[in-house]
């Protein structure tokens, strides 16, 4: 199995004392759903964003992509992970002066250099397999949270990713727009695409994932499949926190 | 309580200010009476007599006194419109540096920021006039071949002759208004939420034309209203080109008054040209505001 990220020792300190990361190894292999869970403030979305370099570390080794991404990486390497690596955001971040459909040909049209008709194509098709083709010339503001979240989708997979990062997808949602997001993401699960998750949908993690990681104060406490780890945790800080999230 | 406080002291207030203002106009009237010289605007079709070093429209000394403030309206246009393309090209490259990846960049920009709003403005043009350009030496100096040439004499650039107190009081005038528009542009970029850099740099899109398509467009709406302020700013600076002796509309309106006495009438007229330049730059800006913010909210 090919790996996507290989992640050793790394950490992260954002002031004097405070570990955002602390001596994290990880690794994510092609075709793998990996969730990260865990308490707010926990690491796991300052991990999830050290994958595509909007974060760098202070010590350790990061290898995304066969791109190295340690502490001293290059501008060069972080730009051609970014191009490799899509990401979504909790807050949908769409460009809200450019129409859907200019969103999700921006990059398209920038970075990889394709022209603009072809470009569209593309957009359209994806907009198309996702249900929202119909917005295509609205603005990302006439769009409800879950349209929006979909169509920061497409603009991330438009660019051909191999690895998607979904960092609290759903976490400023309405319950009833969570679930056009979740299926969204477990049809491209099912497609095969390697992703790794931040998130508290328990049963997403249940049903999607391969593996969820539990992080905790900057620290992996614990690497499980899903059945036994929401089952029978192993370590007293999993079953804590899990206890939490089902009241 | 029917008298509120707040209507009474704006009773009080109201008398006082209407007080003051009768008190002066009486003083106004008496001494026009006195010296017999009551508001007239004859004396604009005398001619002038005196001469001018630069005048951007067709003069002689025998022209009257209302062409030659014609001519000085033309110099004063001419320095703030160039001044207002030069600063705002030079306070949009400082402003948006301050985001560069950079380090030297950024420093370089900040050090421009914090020097020049330290000076007053006055200092600085005076800096450019007899500092600058009248140590030059007398043969001219060449500077990317025969495109830009510079001397004390002044400044030749692809064949247009350009004086050296209009190129001080320009080179002034913008890099003073460039420092306050480099912090206008920033605030207006730091208005915009971090989501939308780490959005299109997941996208593998460069600051560079990041900042140009995603986070500038976005940032026009807060820079608008201090940008206008700016404009307007450079616009009543200006005034100060009788410093270095160039013959803008206030310094020739000055001459003016000295050789005729008129100074009620010269004064009001130099308000009116200002307050009407300042309500044509408010207007064109407030329309291009207008036209940003629907280019920008289409929803």
């Amino acid at each position: 199995m090919e790996t996507i990220i290989t992640a050793s020792k790394l950490s992260k300190s954002y002031s004097l004392g405070v570990k955002a990361l602390n001596e994290v190894d990880l690794s994510v292999f092609s075709g793998e759903v990996v969730v990260l869970m865990g308490p707010s403030g926990s690491g796991k979305s300052t991990l999830i964003r050290t994958f595509n370099g909007l974060e760098n570390i202070d010590t350790g080794e990061l290898e995304v992509l066969g791109v190295r991404l340690g502490s001293f990486a290059t501008e060069k390497n972080i730009l051609r992970v970014r191009k490799k690596v899509g990401m979504v955001f909790q807050q949908f971040n769409l460009f809200p002066h450019l129409s859907i459909l200019e969103n999700v040909t921006l990059a398209q049209i920038k970075v990889q250099k394709v022209n603009k008709e072809k470009a569209e194509a593309k957009a359209m098709n994806l907009l198309k397999k996702m249900g929202i083709v119909e917005q295509a010339n609205k603005y990302p503001n006439q769009l409800s949270g879950g349209q929006q979240q979909r169509v920061a989708i497409v603009r991330a997979l438009a660019l051909e990713p191999t690895l998607m990062l979904f960092d609290e997808p759903t976490s400023a949602l309405d319950p009833e727009r969570i679930k056009e997001v979740l299926d969204a993401m477990r049809d491209l699960a099912k497609q095969g695409m390697t992703m790794v998750v931040v998130t508290h949908e328990i049963g997403f993690a249940r049903e999607v994932a391969d593996r969820v990681v539990f992080m905790d104060k900057g620290k992996i406490i614990e690497e499980s499949d899903p059945k036994s780890f929401f089952t029978a945790a192993k370590e007293e800080r999993s079953r804590k926190f899990l206890n939490q999230m089902m009241q | 309580m029917f008298f509120s406080k707040k209507l009474i002291l704006q009773f009080f207030s109201t008398i006082f200010i209407t007080l003051v203002f009768f008190i002066l106009l009486n003083n106004l009237i008496i001494n026009l009476f006195r010296t017999d010289m009551m508001f007239d605007l004859g004396w604009l079709n005398q001619p002038s007599g005196f001469a001018l070093s630069e005048n951007s429209l067709p003069y002689n000394p025998t022209n009257s006194y209302l062409w030659t403030l014609l001519v000085g309206l033309s110099n004063s246009l001419k320095v703030i419109f160039f001044g207002l393309i030069l600063s705002t090209i030079i306070g949009v490259i400082a402003g948006a540096s301050r985001f560069s990846s950079n380090k030297l960049i950024r420093i370089l920009s900040s050090y421009y920021v914090i020097v020049i709003r330290q000076i007053p403005l006055l200092l600085q043009l005076l800096f450019w006039y007899f500092v600058a350009f009248l140590n030059l030496s007398n043969t001219p100096l060449s500077i990317l071949g025969n495109i830009l040439t510079i001397s004390n004499q002044g400044v030749r650039l692809l064949g247009i002759d350009i004086s050296v107190e209009f190129s001080a009081l320009l080179i002034g005038l913008t890099i003073f208004t460039g420092a306050s528009i480099a912090e206008v542009v920033r605030g207006g970029i730091n208005s915009v939420s971090i989501g939308q850099w780490e959005a299109f740099r997941s996208l593998g899109i460069k600051d560079s034309l990041g900042m140009k398509r995603i986070v500038i467009p976005q940032a026009l709406p807060a820079i608008l209203p201090g940008l206008t302020s700016q404009y307007l700013n450079l616009a009543k600076n200006s005034t100060l080109a009788i410093a270095v002796g160039y013959p803008d509309i206030y310094a020739i309106s000055d001459t003016t008054i000295t050789q005729t006495g008129r100074a009620i009438e010269g004064f009001t007229i130099l308000l009116i040209i200002f307050l009407i330049l300042n309500l044509i730059i408010s207007f064109a800006m407030e329309v291009l505001n207008k036209i940003i913010l629907s280019k920008v909210y289409k929803y």
